[in-house]
């Protein structure tokens, strides 16, 4: 069963959730992988302190356009959708960064004068904490689109029998879909404030569109007001889970510890938001 | 000159927006623009009336025309995103014009399919029969606009309209003028309409005698990051101690050398790790990054925000002098720029 944590507003407890939850599991003897897909951010490998001993870039294909062949016929530039061609006076310039390598400008080129080359986005990485198998997808910086290294891990994890636990980044635009998009259920994490419940409200949005069976857990459960548990009732949304604020574990978090490690309480916590979550709904 | 101060964190939830809001307060009636337009707050704190709502168009997405489809399959060949599915017998949206699959054997399908084994049609012809009624169509969250099965359709079965991807809106504050948006689900194209929005906000300050335009950006470091930061004079990243948030800005940093902006840091929620804070400090000063500021936790920042306010409209004491004296520092420093 492939499960995404997911959420609108950012830092509401994601990777904190999503660690503790895959560290628990493996505890309990479940295969379970730990993909981090927040490929811009990745923090994950900060709490379960992996060793990975694989590494595959990740590349996509851009076009190459061989100078001398080229007529100028300028076809290749007005096709592409996202300004990657620019005709100058002497030669065609391809711009990498802003390339979806859909294939356009090659296959149309009358005169085949464009060919391919790989273009690096990426890693993805590939190792294991403990008895938590982790993934690490991770964006070059400079690089602009997260989804080719999002998907690549999710590729590499496409028969993975084991759970899988996918930490995706947060908001709801085409890295988020790519990230929660095929898994079996979204775990979208809130705190009780209007910002929470605004971006929360987007993030619902999105799932319903892509019709995965969704479910709320409330982070730092009592810091803020009742709306969004209003909202969850009104909308017939299950809350799996609600986690008071806790400096203890805020510090915790901030020395890159995993708090079910060594606590019984957060154990007993996450083992009902476990059970709540495959048994599709609240305790 | 008008100069441009974005806001990012790398880190999600660091108080970026909260932060923006406070030191928009004390900026003296910038511009502002809120270039988190996959999940706008800002607005939720300055309440913003709207005066203006544009339509962003930008991209393309593919459709297919049912009643013209043949079915051959080529677009599923080039479709380099997944964006192009079957309809089935049992869809209930099909339409039943009678097109049929009329194959004489004419190999075109083949001869134009870039699939080397011509896998995708055969697959199609052994489920659904030469002769059954089938036809695709593009899903539209996965497609990426690119115009491959549009160009290369033989029956030119498929439109090409504009893709609408949200909308922008010009907004009265009472901290200043505000260009925000909304992006729709999932949507492509968050970098152009940030970079649209940041266009509008320098129009406005030109427009408005504004010295500064002032940018709440999004988390991360993709492309809607990058359009925030390009051209702008002053990065103000807030952090917070703990390893993820160092982590994080250690990525921003790079992006911002690679940009050749200089960057300032301000570490909010500091007294959650002094220790780590501390260190924090001390990597300011090995690397070339402005310290701005500390502000500590304060229950304020979400009690504000229930009550549609600023931290600085709300609270007393310390944490009020903190965030004057950050602001007082970015002031500063854009003085020298």
């Amino acid at each position: 069963m492939k499960i995404a944590i997911a959420s609108g507003k950012g830092g509401t407890g994601k990777t904190m959730i999503a660690t503790n939850l895959a560290w628990y599991l493996a505890q309990q003897g479940e295969a379970v992988v730990y993909a981090d897909v927040d490929v811009e951010e990745p923090n994950g490998h900060i709490f379960l302190k992996p060793t990975f001993d694989q590494c595959h870039q990740v590349n996509v294909l851009v076009p190459k356009v061989k100078q001398d062949l080229c007529q100028h016929c300028g076809q290749c530039t007005e096709f592409c959708q996202y300004n990657a061609i620019a005709e100058m006076p002497n030669e065609v310039l391809i711009y990498p960064e802003l390339c979806h390598s859909c294939g356009g400008c090659w296959k149309l080129c009358p005169v085949g004068a464009i060919a391919t080359r790989q273009h690096l986005m990426g890693e993805v990485f590939i190792g294991s904490a403990g008895k938590v198998a982790c993934v690490k997808g991770q964006l070059k910086v400079g690089q602009a689109r997260a989804v080719p290294v999002i998907e690549a891990v999710k590729k590499v994890l496409k028969e993975e029998p084991a759970w899988v636990i996918y930490d995706a980044p947060p908001g709801t635009s085409c890295p988020v879909v790519a990230s929660v998009r095929d898994v079996d259920k979204v775990v979208l994490v809130t705190e009780p404030t209007p910002f929470g419940l605004h971006d929360l409200r987007l993030a619902v949005a999105m799932v319903r569109v892509l019709g995965v069976p969704f479910a709320v857990v409330v982070n730092r459960a009592d810091i803020g007001d009742q709306e969004v548990y209003q909202f969850c009732q009104e909308q017939n949304i299950p809350i799996l889970a609600e986690i008071p604020h806790d400096e203890h574990l805020a510090q915790a978090y901030s020395r890159g510890e995993l708090v079910v490690e060594r606590s019984e309480r957060y154990q007993t916590l996450f083992a009902g938001l476990w059970r709540a979550i495959v048994g599709g709904g609240p305790e | 000159m008008i100069k441009e101060l974005v806001v990012i964190s790398g880190k999600g939830g660091t108080g970026k927006t909260s932060i923006t809001a406070c030191l928009a307060q004390l900026a003296g009636q910038p511009v502002l623009v809120d270039a988190d337009v996959d999940a706008s707050n800002l607005h939720l704190l300055l309440t913003p009336s709207i005066e203006q709502t544009t339509e962003f168009r930008s991209g393309h997405t593919a459709v297919i025309r049912p009643a013209d489809c043949i079915g051959c399959g080529v677009c599923l060949a080039h479709c380099r995103f997944g964006a192009v599915t079957h309809r089935t017998m049992d869809d209930p949206w099909r339409e039943s014009h009678g097109a049929q699959i009329l194959c004489q054997d004419c190999d075109f399908c083949k001869r134009s399919c870039s699939v080397q084994v011509n896998r995708a049609i055969q697959a199609m012809q052994e489920a659904h029969g030469n002769t059954a009624e089938v036809s695709f169509q593009i899903d539209p969250l996965a497609c990426e606009g690119c115009g491959v099965c549009v160009r290369f359709c033989p029956v030119k079965a498929i439109d090409f309209p504009p893709r609408l991807c949200g909308e922008w809106y010009v907004s009265d504050t009472r901290c200043g003028p505000m260009v925000h948006a909304r992006l729709g689900t999932g949507a492509e194209n968050s970098g152009k309409l940030v970079s649209l929005i940041r266009q509008q906000g320098r129009q406005l300050a030109q427009d408005a005698g504004a010295a500064l335009v002032m940018i709440d950006g999004p988390p991360g470091i993709g492309c809607p990051v990058m359009a925030s930061l390009t051209g702008a004079d002053l990065i103000l990243a807030i952090t917070e101690p703990t390893l993820s948030g160092i982590h994080d800005l250690e990525r921003v940093a790079e992006l911002a050398r690679r940009f050749d902006i200089p960057m300032m840091v301000g570490i909010n929620k500091w007294d959650i790790n002094p220790d780590q804070t501390a260190s924090i400090e001390d990597y300011l000063q090995e690397s070339q990054l402005i310290w701005a500021g500390r502000i500590r936790c304060d229950r304020a920042f979400v009690a504000s925000q229930i009550k549609r306010q600023t931290v600085l409209e709300y609270a007393s004491g310390g944490v009020v002098h903190e965030i004057h004296a950050l602001w007082r520092h970015v002031q500063e420093t854009l003085d020298t720029l």
